[in-house]
């Protein structure tokens, strides 16, 4: 049975409708089209699929869709402002933190939890921020300065 | 399959929900629930939920402690007359699983997983229940024995406010800064700064629920927390345990490292999260 879902997606109103107990991921993919969020385990485990449910991360994978509604979400595809990408994405290409790429939209989600509440944070803050989201390429070390990078906003393309 | 979500505004209206319908499981921050339904469990045919604020209460000022069923890890770990908790909460997934996983489903994760419910089993908790009855209360040691054929909706865990110190607690995982426990451990240590009296122990993953260790409590009464006080506990430290083999330790390692870190904790030696 299909439901209606109402909520405010990267600051716009979005209403669509899902399969009743669909998970939010899902319904951001498949029925909204918003394929910034990825999937990995759809067990909640990986972090891949971390987005901002009022300005909080969330893993999308296990929040029933339908318990979004009224609610504000944020995904990677509302972090850049026209073609100003967000200091945590330009942080990321400087410090090469990303690299097979999957794990970024999340890794970048719940890195923009930590700074929206706490601008300066210190490393350990970082570690913990990240600590859900699993990377199997860098070794966590180019993300871990990345975050700091962005926070002391000393990134090149912004100087 | 398809599953059909019924939404409550009130907690009485999804206990009844949850009682009289077969096939009805209740889904209170989701990560267990919709991992399953991810899966097609097909036992998952209705989801019940509610949006009534008292599923989330937090009553911590006083004496006796209330968590709605619904706080969760991340609410805990914003509420400083709640600190005594912070270690257990903190040590429950990554900040996108802690705002969400709440205090009443925690009480059905199997093992390894609910450390959080190690804290409470030491803090010798009371699981209140609602159903289609009206309300009742269960001490939290006899609700986990029966938690599966539980049909009531859990509302609320209560609990007697700890003393400064008292609760001490303990992750072991093999990653850091977030890991599946080898094993936690939480201790109830009234009167710790002398003599021990009526200590409450209990172990996550080493049974498939969170256990007391009664053997090393007995054997902590009138003792002294230092290395010959504890002694006779940490002897009978894993007697009545029944850890598994996973994928995270083998049953036999679960049971050769609980009396180190057991003996860490008692001593003081330890912090909330260690690597094993």
């Amino acid at each position: 049975m299909k439901t209606p879902i109402q909520f405010r997606l990267n600051g716009e109103d979005v209403a669509t409708f899902a399969e009743s107990g669909t998970n939010l991921l899902d319904v951001l993919r498949e029925s909204v089209g918003d394929l910034s969020v990825k999937g990995g385990c759809w067990q909640g485990t990986c972090g891949t699929c971390t987005v901002l449910i009022d300005g909080a991360p969330r893993v999308s994978c296990v929040t029933l869709a339908e318990s979004c509604a009224g609610r504000s979400i944020e995904t990677t595809a509302g972090l850049r402002r026209g073609a100003d990408l967000h200091p945590l994405q330009t942080a990321f290409m400087e410090n090469f933190a990303a690299q097979c790429g999957y794990c970024t939209p999340g890794m970048l989600m719940a890195a923009k939890a930590l700074l929206d509440r706490n601008p300066s944070p210190t490393r350990e803050e970082v570690v913990d921020a990240i600590g859900g989201n699993i990377c199997r390429c860098t070794g966590y070390e180019p993300i871990i300065q990345a975050v700091l990078t962005a926070a002391r906003g000393d990134d090149r393309r912004r100087a | 399959m398809t599953v059909t979500v019924k939404t409550f505004a009130r907690l009485t209206e999804a206990a009844g929900a949850l009682s009289s319908e077969r096939g009805a499981t209740f889904l209170s921050g989701g990560t267990l629930v919709m991992r399953a339904v991810n899966e097609a469990d097909p036992s998952i045919q209705t989801i019940v939920r509610t949006t009534d604020p008292n599923y989330a209460h937090i009553a911590a000022t006083s004496g006796r402690v209330e968590l709605g069923a619904g706080v969760t890890m991340a609410a805990i770990l914003a509420e400083r007359d709640l600190a005594y908790l912070h270690p257990a909460a903190r040590a429950v997934g990554g900040p996108a699983i802690r705002e969400a996983a709440t205090v009443g489903g925690k009480l059905f994760a199997h093992a390894p997983y609910g450390d959080f419910t190690t804290a409470l089993l030491a803090l010798d908790a009371t699981v209140m229940l609602a159903g289609g009855f009206g309300q009742r209360e269960l001490p939290l040691e006899e609700f986990l024995t029966r938690r599966e054929r539980e049909a009531a909706l859990v509302a609320a865990v209560a609990f007697k406010r700890p003393g400064n110190g008292e609760l001490r607690f303990v992750k072991v995982t093999r990653m850091h800064p977030k890991g599946v426990a080898v094993l936690s451990i939480a201790a109830l240590l009234p009167g710790a700064s002398g003599r021990v009296s009526g200590a409450r122990i209990a172990y996550g993953a080493m049974a498939p629920t969170p256990v007391r260790a009664k053997m090393a409590e007995r054997a902590l009464e009138g003792r002294a927390l230092d290395a010959a006080g504890i002694a006779p506990a940490i002897a009978v430290a894993a007697d009545g345990t029944a850890p598994v083999d996973d994928a995270i330790a083998s049953a036999w390692w679960r049971r050769e490292i609980l009396p180190v870190h057991l003996r860490r904790l008692l001593l003081g030696e330890s912090a909330s999260m260690r690597r094993a």
